[in-house]
């Protein structure tokens, strides 16, 4: 069987998906080793496969996750969200409260750290996307390597995760540590 | 990684979704997001694919994970989770684009005839690109504007089926469309993309895509 570069064309696509039978197949490289364009077009296909394909390419906006969260746990039945929204009105109101107190002393002090080894953090952006493992103590980047417990992971913002009393991780959120 | 360890990893993945699906079904909802959260940036991508506005590309996909969830009990185990979740989502995104067409830009690249013959318009060599250029915002960028510069019927089968890595069939079934459509689109598609970015293209690079005549985004 000989096949010209048209027909080449109509089956490159189906060619990659390995879905030519065996003649067909033998015939397409046979021109393909010998024809430059055709050459350069499957080269040029395979390269759109391989980049479109990367995971990297699915890349959603800052704060998505988050978003996307928060969305989810307002929506689930039985949703504590009117609870919550009571509680944080109570939380805010003893803010308001405590603040003059607060801002008298000027000091602010760091939630309670889940581990008595870890350093508290400074200057971690509070909007930020941090990892956190449900037992752990720290906070990481995402795919840190020093994530234990990868069972059970949330992502949440930097400041929920200080309120929680994860410190910074030592090796991916060393830049955030105080001295 | 060794195909065995991917298996093992994929069948420990499947193992553990099922778990999921089956408490989240028994009432324990707050596993819900657990479940979604590895297919979030697909999802997202999916709407994106479709809507090409972030907004209603985050709203579509919030919506279609809810939907998800109050769906869940339809789900069924022969199928993929991802795929049943990606299949969602582009309804959604389909439905959302139907009631806002006439705010949506034209894409530039629709008035080609499917069933005519599509030739490459270019042989320049395209050697090699290094998946590290995609740690390039500016590379990723350049792709999903080629991307979104295709007509819709070519970009939603390429995202489903070389984005989304679903199977020709799985794809057919989510648009509708018949296994020979699909081929026929995602040749087409694959095909301009190619001839949208291959380098040194000259002529074919769109001014739309920004990109400076006869030079390589990487």
């Amino acid at each position: 069987m000989v096949v010209n570069c048209e027909e080449v064309w109509r089956e490159i696509s189906n060619y990659l998906e390995e879905d030519v039978d065996p003649g067909l197949r033998a015939a397409m490289e046979e021109h393909i080793r010998g024809c430059k364009r055709c050459s350069a077009v499957l080269d040029g296909m395979r390269n759109v496969i391989q980049l479109y394909g990367d995971e990297r390419m699915l890349e959603v906006p800052l704060g998505f996750s988050h978003r996307l969260q928060r969305r989810v746990e307002e929506n689930m039945p039985g949703s504590r969200r009117g609870f919550l929204g009571w509680m944080v009105a109570a939380a805010a109101a003893v803010l308001v409260a405590g603040g003059l107190e607060v801002a008298r002393s000027s000091v602010f002090s760091h939630p309670e750290l889940r581990s008595e080894h870890a350093r508290p953090g400074a200057g971690v952006p509070p909007e930020m996307l941090v990892v956190v493992s449900t037992d752990g103590k720290t906070f990481h980047a995402a795919g840190c390597p020093f994530i234990h417990d990868k069972a059970h992971l949330r992502t949440i913002a930097a400041r929920e995760a200080e309120r929680e009393g994860y410190a910074p991780c030592v090796r991916c959120m060393k830049k955030y540590l105080t001295a | 990684m060794p195909e065995e360890v991917t298996s093992l990893k994929s069948a420990a993945q499947q193992f553990d979704e099922e778990t999921l699906i089956r408490r989240i079904r028994d009432g324990e909802h707050d596993l819900f997001y657990e479940l979604i959260r590895p297919y979030e940036g697909r999802v997202y991508a999916a709407a994106f694919a479709i809507l090409r506005n972030e907004a209603d590309a985050e709203d579509v996909a919030q919506e279609a994970v809810l939907k998800a969830f109050k769906h869940i009990r339809q789900f069924r185990a022969e199928a993929r989770f991802s795929t049943w979740l990606i299949q969602i989502t582009v309804n959604e995104a389909r439905m959302r684009r139907r009631k806002e067409h006439a705010h949506m830009i034209q894409p530039i690249i629709d008035h080609q005839d499917e069933e005519g013959n599509y030739s490459p318009r270019d042989f320049a060599d395209w050697r090699e690109v290094p998946l590290e250029t995609l740690e390039r915002k500016e590379v990723r960028q350049k792709l999903a504007e080629a991307l979104a510069s295709l007509g819709e019927k070519y970009r939603e089968v390429f995202v489903l089926r070389d984005m989304q890595h679903l199977s020709i069939e799985e794809t057919a079934k989510t648009l509708g469309i018949s296994p020979a459509s699909v081929k026929t689109r995602l040749l087409r598609a694959r095909l301009m993309l190619r001839d949208l970015l291959a380098p040194g293209l000259g002529g074919s690079w769109s001014t739309k895509l920004s990109f400076a005549k006869g030079t390589n985004p990487w």
